[in-house]
């Protein structure tokens, strides 16, 4: 194996359409292959004893067994790392698996985070319940109050938590102000960006550390698939004292010091090579293909989901029987100023709103819809509808309903890509028959 | 202020690479767990000649070592700094009066004395980037594990 002697290449700064095409995948130099294979393999063939022993030490860069990498799946990591600006990332098979392995391998029991309380119902459920199961406590804070992030900062604390995109309420995070607080902490920012995906906002160039996707919504885009991804900027300092877990010898790896040894690349490979090891959660290859031919054409759909979101917001804020629409980006939005920020390209396609009659207008509502879909999910390229209070947040307290922007008849629609005078129609004659 | 991008060209990273045989690493430790061990165990894998620069130790990574840059009786392409950043200027001299074609710091080793003495005696430099970082990137196969490598073609490349 020695080193080949190609002519240097270009170092041209390629804009994001070309590299949500190109961004991780070299032609295969086997087959030159120009779609990325799908490499369904569990192992790989060694050449040597004294190779295999490097890549298990982690001195050489090579394939050992596809629960810790595998070369489809390391293409879709390498084109997500690229899209949102970060130094590197790691697959999982679903995005509570990707934020289950992020928070893990900077978590020890008895350590704490603070997070948004305008989450996911199902990353509620985990911050809340598996944490504590970890010994990790956990304090809730009001996203838009800063010194309430600051504030509950303690000597244990560990990450700041918090969505670009709040789900279902829209809340926009203030990114910018939330890094610096955490970072005068020497705390890193962790940001769930699923809503608002690459396209529309890159929480590194605003200073988060890492950034968590669940790839089955936009970044996959045809809902085939479960899958989730963590990015890391590789510029947060795990060597500041707070962080012994990352930087002492690990007792998991033979005494290796993740931080010193990798430097920028230190989280990604402990969290790699030891919470993807021992965890598991792996993509498989067949779904990273798939994730794979979504994000091809990422830009392409965003465009046309944030354009219909604000039509189908207009209508309904325009409509008698529908109230407190919670796109970001109306004018009568508290987050304008925020959006304008942090998503000048579009806030997003996935809001909420409340169907006059509570929570029987709103399941009424469910009833009655023909085009849209009813079901637990967003980001489809299909538009989606459901109703919170009976199913994502079902397992929610009336406080914590609150908390999250959810209220008995509130409806949470997933703006597709469909014929955007269809969906207006569906929803006025649903709307119609609530009355 | 030291104006790092200079020292981050990926061009001359890049032809470095590429031209460079003999590297000597200043600092190599004789520990496996060292980042300096990890950096000249890959770069043996990848063909290129590796010599230990380490007074305290006589033989590394099956290579004999050398107490100074001076006393290498060999061509030097690239000097590897693994050593604090108040030692640079006086590697970098030394760097300069054997004839060494490049100075390369790795991550933190960043000294603008050092670096002004290397320019100054017609080195390329490369400062606070890691040698393997930049050959698995440009040649190796940083891609294999999800790392951003930037490189972006649709040239068919080599066998790995």
């Amino acid at each position: 194996m020695t080193a080949e002697h190609d002519q240097p290449g270009e170092t041209r700064a390629f804009g994001f359409e070309t590299r949500q095409l190109h961004a991780g995948q070299r032609p295969d130099p086997n087959t030159g292959a120009r779609a990325v294979p799908i490499f369904q393999t569990a192992s790989y063939v060694f050449e040597d004893p004294e190779s295999a022993a490097a890549y298990f030490n982690l001195q050489e860069y090579g394939n050992t067994y596809s629960r810790i990498m595998n070369p489809t799946v390391a293409a879709f990591e390498e084109r997500v790392a690229n899209l949102e600006a970060g130094v590197g990332a790691v697959a999982f098979a679903s995005g509570i698996a990707a934020q289950a392995a992020a928070l893990f391998t900077l978590l020890e029991p008895g350590d704490h985070v603070v997070s948004s309380s305008a989450l996911y119902g199902g990353t509620v459920n985990q911050l809340k319940h598996l944490l504590r199961k970890l010994s990790v406590e956990l304090t809730w804070v009001d996203p838009d109050d800063l010194d309430a992030w600051r504030g509950a900062v303690q000597a244990n604390t560990k990450a700041f938590f918090g969505e670009t995109i709040g789900n279902p309420a829209g809340k926009v995070l203030d990114i910018e102000a939330l890094a610096v607080a955490a970072h005068d902490h020497d705390l890193p920012l962790i940001v769930d960006n699923t809503f608002a995906t690459p396209y529309l906002c890159r929480p590194i160039e605003w200073g988060a550390d890492i950034v968590i996707h669940s790839a089955t919504k936009f970044i996959g885009g045809h809902g085939t698939s479960i899958g989730g991804v963590v990015v890391e900027s590789g510029t947060f300092d795990w060597s500041n004292g707070r962080f012994p877990v990352i930087a002492d010898p690990s007792p998991a790896y033979h005494g290796l010091q993740f931080h010193e040894t990798f430097g920028t690349y230190g989280y990604l490979m402990k969290l790699r090579a030891e919470t993807l090891r021992d965890l598991g959660g792996t993509l498989s290859p067949f779904n990273a293909f798939l994730f794979l031919q979504g994000v091809e054409t990422l830009s392409l759909r965003m465009e046309r989901h944030v354009e219909n979101a604000r039509v189908v917001a207009e209508f309904l804020e325009a409509h008698e029987l529908a109230s407190n629409v919670t796109h970001p980006g109306l004018p009568a939005s508290r987050y304008r100023p925020l959006v304008a920020k942090y998503l000048p390209g579009g806030a997003g396609a996935v809001f909420s709103f409340d169907c006059a009659g509570g929570r029987e207008g709103g399941q009424s509502l469910i009833r009655n819809v023909k085009l849209w879909s009813h079901v637990a999910n967003v980001g489809d390229a299909k538009s989606l509808i459901i109703h919170p209070a009976s199913t994502t947040h079902r397992q929610l307290g009336d406080a914590e309903l609150e908390a999250a922007g959810v209220s008995p008849g509130t409806i949470r629609l997933s703006v597709g890509i469909e014929s955007v005078e269809d969906l207006i129609w569906d929803l006025e004659q649903g709307l119609a028959r609530t009355r | 202020m030291i104006d790092l991008a200079r020292y981050h060209d990926p061009l001359t990273i890049q032809r470095l690479l590429h031209r460079a045989r003999t590297i000597a690493i200043v600092g190599l430790s004789a520990n496996e767990l060292r980042p300096s061990n990890f950096v000249g165990f890959y770069l043996q894998r990848h063909g290129y000649r590796v010599i230990p620069v380490n007074p305290r130790e006589t033989e590394i990574l099956g290579e004999v070592s050398h107490p100074s840059l001076s006393d290498v009786p060999e061509r030097v392409d690239i000097v590897n700094v693994f050593r604090a950043p108040a030692a640079l200027p006086a590697i970098a001299e030394e760097a300069v009066a054997i004839g060494a074609g490049a100075l390369w710091c790795q991550f933190g080793v960043i000294n603008e004395e050092g670096a002004r003495i290397a320019e100054e005696g017609g080195l390329e430099i490369v400062m606070d980037r890691c040698l393997k970082v930049e050959h698995a990137r440009y040649i190796g196969r940083m891609h294999w594990l999800g790392f951003n490598t930037q490189q972006i073609t649709s040239v068919r490349g080599g066998l790995q």
